[in-house]
């Protein structure tokens, strides 16, 4: 669980991103930072057009550049290394090697035209790894990722495969140069429950397994239950609120956090209840407001809120905040009211 | 719920089978032999994994299949022995909400038209007072006037929804089939549309078929729920009854497998973990379709296949297993 003290393997400070259209330019991604440490998951969780597929594609320097480009104080260590700065040519031996990528969808992220060994191998391009080598590590990592006869899968093709055996041999490319971290972009959301909670649980055991960090990205407030340590909401371009997964779901700090939980419907979730959802839609990013992104949809936003960014607030240990509220002169505010105990 | 009238089925579907040729020589049996009524005025939830057939059964209901056997009826009428004017009067009363709404709005219609159309097909409306009826109709999407003349790429994900919802309310029908409204929308969005769906519900009266993977919203909305499972029904029952005591082994599978979004229960609870995935639905032996991944699976369940069976008042299940 909670590793204080362990050191940080990624260290992400004022990344800004943006993206030069025809419609102006999109700042994606405005004044992020966090850290990921040794062997954590930290969830990342939003909804479409947040910026944290950006964010972990940043890490990776995979937003093409142009139209993409960093802001200027943009900083990302990956073990004291600096990744903004690098060339392609450098890039390419830290993807896969070092920082592995889960991509969303796997019936697209996989090369029809070749054989699922061949596409595990193809990590080992250029890396020094024999031939003979490379197929025995490419069997081994289809084993651990629990697919059945690997030497008949080992010469498949991604249509040979199901959706959920598709998801494992994407997540075995991403494991099999045994990286020190592994990005999960939405790793399940196109895959069935069932097939959802086995892959969810590989995820876990690889970690306990090697010891890799995880980012995962996801919208699903269960997943993020069910998997992470540490959790980063992002809301307009920006972290809205971070803590350990207890702080984000028993202490809720910011309006958009509860907002989200109270709109979900839940097993336990009376029928007469009504769903209270957060009105409006998210900002527009070519013009992102001058002040909090969230304050036209907050139910509490006060005139502050919409003239200036509010600065984040530290609550406890590792739970830090966004939000004006807790400025000293803001009124006090029950965020869990509408579900359970606040409720009059 | 009192706003069911449970002595009068408005739908009956009747041992409907819907097969689809796969080459010369196999067949994939999408939906086989499913049966269930839908009373006026209640929500039925249509619960399974993909290629579960709960949107061929949904389909075949609005008449976009024609099935390989059994029947559906509408009001007592078999839909699919209608003459010209019962159908035109049967596509009024029944629309569907689909589940993308990026890809079911017609790009070079305006919402106007895209709303309007119907309304002028079923003599709703005039060409005088059509903008009237349309504005009208935005309103109780939560849309306005503004809106009624552009085309739907200037919408947001759950705006369009909303478009797809009105479309299909303009015509005034009676039954919707509302296939998975909300998971190609975001989370915040999803409440707002499913808010709306139970509003318009009580105040239009409609019945509607909920079809969606997600166990949770399918439970929040339904009366009664169909779990299905490769094309057969495995269980039905009260919406409550189903989640306080899930009989099909799948069942159990599938609420277990629901992330929660609450960490002190999911480090308390006991997971039920299922094994393998999906079988193909192309010739499937004849047993009971989930044998392969089931935990209490014995010899009699991979020889025949259970029939559907009342166990407790309302509630049935497809399984040997249960006493």
């Amino acid at each position: 669980m909670a590793e204080n003290k362990a050191e940080n393997i990624l260290e992400i400070s004022h990344l800004e991103f943006s993206f030069r259209t025809y419609g102006g330019v999109v700042k994606s991604v405005r004044d992020v930072s966090f850290n990921l440490r040794q062997g954590e998951i930290l969830g990342i969780v939003g909804e479409s057009g947040c910026g944290k597929s950006v964010t972990c594609s940043c890490i990776l320097k995979l937003n093409p550049e142009p139209p993409g480009f960093f802001g200027k104080d943009s900083s990302i260590k990956y073990k004291g290394e600096e990744i903004v700065t690098k060339t392609n040519r450098e890039m390419r031996r830290i993807r896969g090697a070092e920082i592995g990528f889960i991509f969303q969808d796997p019936m697209t992220s996989l090369n029809p035209t070749m054989t699922v060994g061949k596409q595990i191998e193809e990590v080992f391009v250029g890396r020094g790894v024999t031939g003979a080598e490379a197929k025995r590590r490419a069997l081994e990592i289809l084993t651990l990722v629990g697919i059945n006869e690997p030497e008949r899968r080992y010469k498949q093709y991604p249509h040979e495969l199901s959706g959920g055996m598709k998801q494992r041999v994407v997540i075995a490319i991403a494991m099999v140069a045994k990286p020190s971290i592994i990005i999960a972009d939405e790793p399940t959301t196109s895959l069935d429950v069932t097939i959802e909670a086995q892959i969810l649980d590989l995820l876990k055991e690889l970690r306990d397994k090697i010891g890799t960090s995880i980012i995962l990205i996801t919208h699903d407030l269960g997943v993020i239950a069910k998997m992470c340590d540490r959790v980063l909401v992002m809301y307009g371009g920006r972290i809205a609120e971070r803590g350990t997964v207890d702080q984000i779901f028993y202490e809720t700090a910011h309006p958009y956090t509860a907002g989200l939980m109270r709109s979900i419907a839940t097993l336990d979730t009376a029928k007469d209840e009504k769903l209270v959802p957060i009105d409006g839609t998210p900002p527009d990013l070519f013009a992102p407001p001058p002040g909090c992104p969230f304050a036209a949809r907050c139910e509490y936003a006060m005139k502050v809120c919409y003239e200036r960014p509010p600065k984040e607030t530290q609550l406890a240990p590792e739970h830090r905040c966004c939000c004006w509220l807790l400025h000293e002169k803001a009124p006090k505010v029950d965020l869990r009211r509408g579900r359970g105990e606040g409720q009059a | 719920m009192s706003r069911v009238n449970y002595d009068e089925p408005l739908f009956e579907v009747k041992d409907l089978c819907q097969y689809f040729p796969v080459g010369r020589r196999h067949r994939l049996k999408a939906v086989d032999h499913v049966s269930f009524t839908i009373y006026k005025g209640e929500t039925l939830g249509l619960v399974g994994e993909s290629g579960c057939g709960k949107s061929t059964t949904g389909r075949c209901m609005v008449k976009l299949y024609k099935p390989t056997a059994g029947q559906v009826l509408f009001k007592g009428r078999d839909v699919f022995a209608l003459n010209a004017e019962e159908e035109k009067r049967f596509h009024k009363e029944v629309q569907m909400i689909f589940q993308n709404p990026h890809s079911s709005l017609n790009p070079r219609q305006t919402v106007k038209d895209i709303i309007g159309y119907g309304m002028k097909l079923h003599g709703l409306c005039t060409d005088a007072n059509m903008d009237e009826k349309v504005v009208e109709m935005l309103h109780r999407v939560g849309l306005n006037r503004d809106h009624m003349s552009r085309f739907p790429h200037e919408f947001s994900g759950g705006q369009k929804q909303r478009i797809g919802i009105a479309r299909a309310l303009a015509v005034e029908p009676e039954f919707v089939v509302c296939d998975e409204p909300i998971s190609a929308l975001d989370v915040s969005i999803q409440a707002q549309v499913l808010n709306m769906l139970r509003e318009l519900q009580k105040e239009m009266g409609l019945t509607y078929l909920f079809i969606a993977h997600d166990l949770s919203v399918v439970k929040y909305i339904s009366d009664r729920i169909v779990v299905m499972y490769l094309g057969t029904m495995v269980e039905f029952a009260e919406a409550e009854e189903i989640y306080a005591n899930p009989l099909h082994p799948y069942t159990q599978v599938l609420l277990s497998s629901i992330p929660v979004a609450d960490p002190r229960a999911v480090r308390e609870k006991k997971r039920i973990v299922v094994k393998g995935e999906v079988p193909s639905p192309i010739d499937p032996p004849d047993a009971c379709r989930f044998a392969e991944r089931c935990p209490h699976a014995t010899e009699a369940c991979r020889k025949s296949a259970p029939p559907l069976r009342e166990v407790k008042p309302g509630h049935f299940v497809a399984c040997h297993a249960v006493e």
